[in-house]
């Protein structure tokens, strides 16, 4: 009996002591912490992409509120948190163009001359043998490096090509930075047509080694409401990002090898095996 | 004296390690060992840990716990809370020393942060503390062994996350792919591990 009492009592005795401590040290090492912090780094996604620049979203939250830094550099708050989280800080909301990544490549392993590669399943490894396993030196080399980079699995890998899905791209930035290619581009969310190529090589040089890639025919510079609208860069022709031309024009052009695409539609698979 | 430090030394590090020899600490050994950068933090945490819980718990052992006392004519040895008494003291130091370290080195505390609540109740440490007893070590002898048991861990772990970082890029079959490798892997290391068995 004796014995059950005094450990109940020792142990009691060392929890209450242990209690004081930590308590007393808490009082006594407290550390003032601007309560908003907390507050906005809740609001934040908290996704921790670094598209902000910041490392994750707790730095970036401390960010906000001690340096004044506008909530809509956060890629993946829409406009309507960012404005919130301006809101409670009393700051004016900026607002900020939704960008997404594009994945300026279409040949896939059934539209692209492959070369045999028995390597590290990487990109970056891939690029320092003889440029990568496809025929094309500019194209996707399709071994995910990009994949396993993006935070919100928004890349696919469909028949050795990445592909962007527009719906859970939040346009953070992080695997441009990984492609050796330099392939994929931030572009405003709301432009759906792209040029899916890369090459700048001459049309003949490119369809020996890929199907699909742009000739530089010009027929969507023409079906174009406004020769403006798409950019002639040499052999290849681009998006003018700035001024858009509607998603009509896919139709219209009826782009010889399909290298004009509907992001919403090339990420649905709406491509696949139609070049002519 | 110095001949039984250097036994104690090797033997925690290399002979009897912790992760591959004891199978302590394996639930760390696991979750923080994909990235080499985490691994450091997690290995920075647990050797500071474990050399300050051993000293606190060896202390507590030699001067409270293995004394025997007479309480009201019964003569009373609190040994048998011994379990008890070192999991509640070790909570309670990690609670302080992440307290004061956040006061008093906010980038040491961003460091560590994570992962010093993460090991109050390691099972490593709680190890540490209590081969130690069954050991019948002295306090410098227990720290030293808390020590070296850690650095012990940290090696494995280091060790583990960079093979890990390497396997992320193998082709790995199917069905071994994610922590079925990484279980084989660590077998594999423990094995290799075996072969120090006998120095001590």
């Amino acid at each position: 009996m004796t014995i059950i009492l005094t450990s109940l009592i020792f142990a009691a005795l060392l929890g209450a002591i242990l209690a004081v401590v930590i308590g007393a040290a808490a009082k006594a090492f407290a550390v003032e912490i601007d309560p908003r912090i907390e507050t906005v780094t809740d609001m934040l996604p908290g996704a921790n992409c670094g598209g902000c620049g910041y490392a994750g979203c707790a730095d970036f939250g401390k960010a906000i509120v001690e340096n004044g830094v506008p909530p809509s550099q956060c890629p993946v708050a829409s406009a309507k948190d960012a404005g919130r989280i301006a809101e409670y800080l009393g700051m004016k909301a900026e607002e900020k163009e939704k960008v997404i990544a594009v994945v300026k490549c279409s040949g896939g392993i059934s539209t692209t001359e492959r070369s045999p590669y028995n390597g590290v399943n990487d990109c970056r490894s891939a690029v320092l043998v003889a440029g990568g396993a496809k025929g094309c030196d500019y194209g996707c080399i399709g071994f995910a490096s990009c994949a396993r980079a993006c935070p919100f699995d928004a890349i696919e890998i469909r028949d050795g090509l990445a592909v962007v899905h527009p719906d859970l791209c939040v346009g953070c930035g992080k695997c441009v930075d990984t492609c050796p290619k330099n392939l994929i581009v931030l572009v405003p969310a709301s432009v759906d047509v792209h040029v899916y190529c890369n090459s700048p090589e001459k049309g003949p040089v490119k369809r020996k080694v890929c199907k699909t890639a742009c000739i530089a025919c010009r027929k969507c510079v023409k079906a174009a409401d406004n020769e403006d609208q798409m950019i002639i860069k040499g052999f290849l022709i681009e998006t003018n990002y700035d001024n858009p031309p509607i998603s009509d024009l896919v139709e219209k052009t009826g782009c010889p090898t399909t290298a004009l695409r509907l992001a919403s539609k090339h990420a649905a698979g709406a491509y696949e095996g139609v070049s002519k | 004296m110095t001949d039984n430090i250097l036994t104690i030394t090797i033997g925690a590090i290399l002979v009897n390690n912790f992760v591959l020899a004891k199978f302590l600490g394996i639930c760390p050994f696991l979750g923080v060992s994909k990235k080499i950068k985490t691994a450091l933090g997690m290995s920075g945490a647990v050797v500071f840990v474990m050399t300050l819980s051993s000293l606190v718990t060896s202390v507590i052992y030699k001067y409270i716990l293995s004394k025997t006392f007479t309480v009201a004519g019964t003569e009373i040895n609190l040994t048998f809370l011994k379990i008890l008494v070192f999991i509640v003291v070790i909570a309670a130091l990690v609670q302080l020393v992440e307290i004061i370290l956040q006061k008093f080195s906010p980038p040491l505390y961003q460091a560590l942060g994570i992962f010093l609540p993460l090991i109050t109740t390691n099972c490593a440490v709680l190890g540490a503390a209590e081969l130690s007893v069954q050991a019948g070590r002295g306090v410098l002898e227990s720290t030293i062994f808390g020590f070296c048991s850690a650095l012990g861990f940290a090696l494995a772990l280091i060790l583990f996350s960079s093979l890990r970082e390497k396997l992320d890029l193998a082709q790995v079959p199917k069905p071994l792919q994610g922590t079925a490798i990484g279980l084989i892997t660590a077998g594999i290391l423990a094995m290799v591990f075996m072969g120090f068995s006998g120095l001590v």
